[in-house]
């Protein structure tokens, strides 16, 4: 639709024509850009219509200001049970049992945050440090050793992005190494797209039943790790029970709240820093004068991972939320009952805010304003956690392996456009 | 410049203890934001208004 189409006019075609569903596809030979729709979307319909799976619409919300009084405002619920939320399309489903915290609003999302905080605060993930980076060493190590770096290249993907989250939050929550490829499996089931839907239930069955079980042995013995704390601190003092309505599938207090915690920490926190650290080493890759630069100075690192997030912006499929009242956004009305679809990566390529948006610049001044961990009460739990993680790899990319690069054309690179976190589902790499 | 907080707001995503540590804490017990100087020097009004524009449960105000 033209930028001159009358207002008349517009509403006539929206009426009539089913709207577009939301643009995944990146421009074709730009797979780091978000799809080109949004940037014409943002000048002419910063708010505008998108038909879901299902047939049902939502508001596609694609200017920073917007995005940020949205997710900003607690009127616009994150609870998947308000009426008109937008649950088609979404990889986590409608289920309402045992839900996290990340689908509820105020006041229990606020009492349920806060019981693990301060596990995730600055100085915490501080202290994690070395830790991670004796992670990241020992998958270097492995690497080096790997025998496909001379036979089609070493899967980036499975050696490195993988598994460094999946070992730092076991370590944090406490799970046994031996069940990780368990859980990289059900992830990836539970996130995916394309997946049909009876799949995707099992998967998330069996991750609550391995979950149900490793709880119940944490009870028995509660180690020093959050699941041990939040059974000790919160469970056993009764604090760890949710509403009846919340909670109507189970008693009151039995295990599977603290199973809830584990499941959104571990989902939350595990593919999405996979796929920034692939897609930011694969940046860096084909940005030799930025990785340069970077190796020069290494204090860049802090900043480069900001613009890094911005740049990339994962989150593909959200966030989402239900308007609870009337509210005006921008100066259009967005009614109670109805649907919203927040667009993170066009909110972080916003001109008005990003000068010269759609260019990587690791010295950005601005870069922290970026919206890929969200914004409002419910950005980020993790987000300290993911940048000390992303820095520590790719600064120990960038100085172990300054010669790495793909090992296959970036065209047979096969990019996540069926998924709600964006990245690649392998980066075939050699050195 | 003076600074105050409506803690009870704060959403514990550490932000602004990135961006002004010498102004900004998290508190022990959970995270929530505990101000350390709360008319800082002039070396540190940017980082601090750097600060309140990022919070995103706007929980930093700064008085000129
Ligand atoms: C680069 C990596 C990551 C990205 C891009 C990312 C992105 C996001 C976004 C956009 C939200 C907001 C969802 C909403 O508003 O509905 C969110 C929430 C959340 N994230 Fe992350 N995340 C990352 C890593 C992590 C890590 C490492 C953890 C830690 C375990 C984590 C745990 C969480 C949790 C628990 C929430 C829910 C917070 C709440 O509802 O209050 N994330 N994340």
């Amino acid at each position: 639709m033209s930028p001159t189409t009358p207002m008349s006019e517009m509403s006539e075609m929206t009426m009539f024509t089913a709207p577009a569903p939301l643009p995944v596809e990146p421009p074709s030979g730009c797979p780091f850009d978000p799809p080109a729709a949004f940037a014409a979307l943002r000048t002419t319909q910063p708010i505008s219509k998108i038909s879901l799976p299902d047939g049902s619409w939502a508001w596609l919300v694609t200017r920073y200001a917007d995005i940020r009084t949205i997710l900003g405002d607690t009127r616009f619920s994150s609870d998947t049970t308000v009426h008109g939320y937008p649950l088609s399309g979404m990889t986590g489903g409608p289920s309402t049992r045992n839900r996290g915290f990340i689908r509820m609003d105020p006041p229990e999302h606020t009492r349920l945050r806060r019981m693990v905080t301060r596990e995730f605060m600055v100085k915490r993930v501080e202290a994690l440090r070395p830790e991670i980076q004796r992670i990241t060493e020992e998958l270097c190590d492995a690497m080096e050793r790997a025998e496909g770096r001379t036979q089609g290249g070493v899967d980036l993907v499975q050696a490195l992005a993988l598994p460094v989250p999946s070992l730092v939050i076991s370590l944090l929550l406490g799970v046994p190494y031996e069940d990780h490829d368990l859980f990289q499996g059900l992830t990836g089931t539970l996130l995916s797209r394309t997946v049909p839907d009876d799949e995707r239930e099992a998967a998330r069955a069996e991750l609550r039943d391995y979950l149900d079980r490793l709880v119940t042995a944490k009870e028995a013995d509660p180690g020093d790790d959050i699941l041990g704390r939040l059974i000790v601190e919160q469970q056993r003092t009764g604090e760890l029970t949710l509403p009846q309505a919340l909670n109507s599938v189970r008693a009151e207090g039995t295990p599977i709240d603290v199973a809830a915690f584990a499941a959104l920490l571990l989902i939350a926190g595990h593919e999405t820093t996979a796929n920034m650290i692939s897609l930011s080493a694969l940046t860096l890759m084909r940005d030799p004068a930025t990785a340069e630069k970077l190796r020069q100075e290494p204090a860049l690192i802090r900043g480069a991972v900001e613009e890094l997030l911005r740049f990339h912006s994962i989150i593909r499929n959200g966030p989402r939320r239900a308007a609870t009242a009337d509210v005006e956004v921008d100066g259009h009305l967005i009614r109670a009952g109805e649907g919203v679809v927040v667009a993170v990566p066009s909110g972080n390529r916003d001109e008005s805010v990003f000068a010269d948006a759609d260019r990587l610049d690791v010295c950005r001044p601005n870069a922290q304003h970026h919206v890929a961990f969200g914004y409002g009460i419910h950005q980020c739990l993790g987000q300290a956690l993911a940048r000390v993680e992303l820095q520590v790899v790719l600064g120990t990319l960038l100085r172990r392996f300054p010669a790495m690069r793909p090992a296959v054309p970036v065209e047979e690179i096969p990019f996540r456009t069926d998924m709600s976190i964006y990245g690649c589902h392998a980066l075939p790499v050699t050195w | 410049m003076k600074i105050t907080l409506d803690a009870d707001k704060c959403c514990a995503a550490g932000q602004c203890v990135l961006i002004a540590p010498e102004v900004f804490d998290q508190r022990d017990e959970d995270g929530v934001v505990v101000l350390l100087d709360a008319a800082p020097p002039a070396a540190q009004h940017d980082a601090v208004r750097e600060a309140a524009a990022i919070c995103p449960a706007t929980v930093i105000e700064v008085h000129a």
